[in-house]
């Protein structure tokens, strides 16, 4: 379920959504602060206009009609309601007139142009604090101060506004984006999953499947017409790989099969009249050497091609190490060499099973061929983090490291091996059933000695059941 | 025994004819897949070699129509397509045996004296007996001239095969095949060592030796000629 959910995150989709959920957020916390801070400055200015002509209209009274007619003027204009506000003192700034109830202790004389200060106003016999802008205007020649201002509650309501909303729209933006690249990143995880599925069934050699078309005609159908595409071609060139192992087998078995019927009826005949059919005898050894070598050939062709997937079955691997040791063993003792066996893993693993023998044999072979006597060979299948190994060690002489990747090659034989008998084929064939099961072979130094182990995923894990979704 | 041979390679097919008269079997032969199916149909065979590729009818379906039509012949069939699969196959489709061409002739002639033998079980048999050779397949004891003979589980398979099959060749491949039950090349002669242990194990310290090996086939187990 986590990590279920944890794929979804890892989208593609989800995260350019989620990108563009966050530009957008961004974009939006600019314009609304933009926005913001130019209708302040908007309100402030109307402020400052309307208090500049406040000051200079009660200015000119004060020029025209002297103390007296100012108060009167600030008394009358106190009581007018609305959103000025006004009061005059004396030089200790003590209330003589105007709709503030006292002088406020923020605002001096000094305090430059357009200040804001709080004052308590009563709304419905409430106080309540408010923000006002205001201008100090000092009277000439009498120690007086008027103080004109204009409530800027309004404009810090605005303001309130401002910043209240804009993480709840910013937070919906992000909800919404988050919400919209889990639909679309599930959306397309469903299509992409058709096509991993079935690429992973084809994996697993099933060649006739082929990737869903929804028939939306979007970039995913394109992309699934052109992998079916693909894939009827890759089948076409398969059944013609296949068809050209067939003929070629046939071709050359018939010949080879009378080749060695006349050598057969040849040492009959000559047995027959009591003649040596030694020479005779030693052309069939020949040919059925000829043969092993073309039969190992063919059978690396064909499992390299996958051939064989039908004969894929839940295979214990401990009962195959069991067999194989069992079959080479008085071999190894003949030899003077000690074949140990380690098994009990119960371990499973999907897998053909002739195949698997085959390859074990091959390594057994190599190990107890290549083992001086009084040397070791052990058998070993262990369930490690990698999978199920199945390894061969021996106490031979090993293959360098710099031969190593050229001993899995076809005829190769390396310098040391060259007196022994082989085909060169039997680390190619063994190879080509790692090849064949979606492993490897390792050849690793066995200090000394070599080490040849196959790693095979568990039972069940054939098909790569993840998507490479990794790789987002 | 009567033996029908299937082959459209009429070299092969002469070939393997005339050597089947040889060893003393009567032999009727066809160079396609119909008239070979007619033939198996309207006459009794003891056998039937049936190649795989055969024109008008394939080595396969001739086969499955045989066992349609209720025809248990036993089938030994002949082929030289590429092998991982196609031994498979070929059992499935009614086969009782299996030979990649080319094979030695003497690897065809056990391999039909084995399934002619597996068609006439002599009833359920609970002891083997080779002259003085005793095995007991309930107790899984063996015994020679009265002596205990103490087997590995799979010398006893191996010695019961050899006993179930006394007095006919047995070859490696067959060893491996029905005793192992792989059907691979050991690239080393294993099946040898095997064999010469068991001899060491039944024939040592005998007068008469019943564990033979036949020259260039295989081995054969068999009583001293009295």
């Amino acid at each position: 379920m986590s990590s279920a959910r944890l794929r979804l995150v890892r989208t593609q989709a989800f995260r350019i959504v989620l990108l563009y959920a966050a530009l957008f957020a961004l974009s939006v916390t600019a314009l609304l602060g933009f926005t913001y801070w130019n209708t302040r400055r908007t309100l402030d200015a109307q402020a400052d206009q309307i208090i500049q002509a406040e000051i200079t209209g009660l200015n000119e009274q004060y020029q025209r009609l002297g103390w007296q007619g100012l108060y009167e003027s600030v008394t009358s204009r106190s009581s007018a309601g609305g959103q000025a506000l006004y009061i005059l003192a004396d030089g200790s700034r003590r209330r003589i007139a105007g709709n503030l109830d006292s002088w406020p202790t923020a605002v001096t004389p000094d305090s430059g142009n357009y200040i804001e200060f709080d004052y308590e106003r009563r709304v419905n016999n409430v106080p309540e604090m408010r923000r006002a802008r205001g201008q100090v205007f000092r009277l000439e020649g009498g120690g007086f101060y008027l103080l004109v201002a204009e409530d800027v509650h309004d404009r810090d309501l605005t303001q309130h506004m401002f910043t209240t909303t804009l993480p709840w729209t910013v937070g919906l933006i992000l909800l919404f984006g988050l919400l919209g690249g889990a639909l679309m990143s599930q959306n397309m995880l469903r299509r992409l999953d058709s096509i991993n599925r079935t690429s992973g069934e084809i994996i697993a050699g099933d060649l006739t499947r082929r990737v869903p078309v929804t028939g939306a005609g979007d970039e995913f159908d394109v992309l699934a017409e052109n992998l079916n595409r693909m894939l009827d071609r890759i089948e076409r060139l398969m059944k013609g790989l296949r068809e050209v192992t067939d003929s070629v087998a046939h071709d050359l078995r018939t010949p080879l099969n009378r080749l060695r019927q006349r050598l057969e009826q040849s040492q009959a005949r000559l047995l027959a009249s009591g003649q040596d059919a030694g020479e005779i005898e030693r052309a069939i050894a020949e040919t059925d050497r000829l043969i092993a070598t073309f039969n190992a050939l063919l059978l690396i062709a064909e499992t390299d091609a996958g051939a064989a997937r039908g004969a894929m079955t839940a295979l214990d691997l401990d009962s195959v190490a069991g067999d194989v040791a069992e079959l080479y063993e008085p071999l190894a003792e003949e030899k003077g060499v000690k074949l140990t066996l380690e098994t009990g893993t119960g371990a499973q693993i999907e897998g053909n099973r002739s195949l698997v023998a085959q390859a074990l044999a091959n390594l057994v072979d190599n190990a107890i061929k290549y083992t001086p006597a009084g040397g070791k060979a052990a058998i070993r299948v262990a369930q490690e983090r990698e999978g199920v190994v199945l390894s061969v060690a021996d106490s031979g002489p090993g293959i360098p490291e710099e031969d190593r990747a050229r001993a899995v090659e076809r005829f190769v034989r390396l310098e040391a091996s060259r007196s022994s008998p082989g085909t060169g084929l039997g680390l190619s064939l063994v190879a080509a059933v790692a090849h064949f099961h979606g492993t490897q072979l390792r050849l690793e130094d066995n200090g000394p000695g070599l080490k040849a182990s196959l790693i095979f995923p568990r039972a069940g894990k054939l098909v790569p059941p993840r998507p490479a979704m990794a790789a987002a | 025994m009567r033996i029908l041979v299937v082959e459209d390679d009429l070299e092969a097919q002469r070939y393997l004819v005339q050597g089947l008269k040889e060893s003393g079997h009567v032999v009727d032969e066809a160079g396609d897949g119909e008239t070979g199916l007619n033939l198996a149909l309207s006459r009794p065979y003891d056998i039937a070699i049936i190649d795989r590729l055969l024109p008008k009818m394939e080595g396969l379906r001739v086969v499955a129509e045989m066992r349609e039509h209720g025809n248990t012949t036993p089938v030994l069939f002949l082929s030289a397509l590429s092998e991982v699969d196609d031994r498979v196959k070929g059992l499935k489709a009614g086969g009782d045996d299996y030979l990649t061409k080319p094979y030695a002739f003497v690897e065809l002639l056990a391999r039909i004296d084995a399934l002619m033998r597996r068609r006439t079980p002599a009833g359920v048999k609970t002891r083997l007996e080779v002259g003085d050779l005793e095995l007991d397949l309930l107790t899984r004891a063996a015994k020679r001239s009265g002596q205990d003979i103490d087997l590995q589980p799979r010398e006893f398979r191996l010695l019961e095969y050899l006993m179930r099959h006394a007095g006919q060749v047995v070859t490696r491949t067959m060893l491996l095949e029905s005793v192992w039950e792989y059907h691979f090349d050991p690239q080393t002669n294993v099946i040898d060592v095997h064999i010469s242990r068991l001899r060491a194990k039944i024939d040592k310290g005998f007068d008469s030796q019943l564990l033979h090996t036949v020259r260039g086939a295989g081995y054969m187990i068999r009583a001293a000629v009295a």
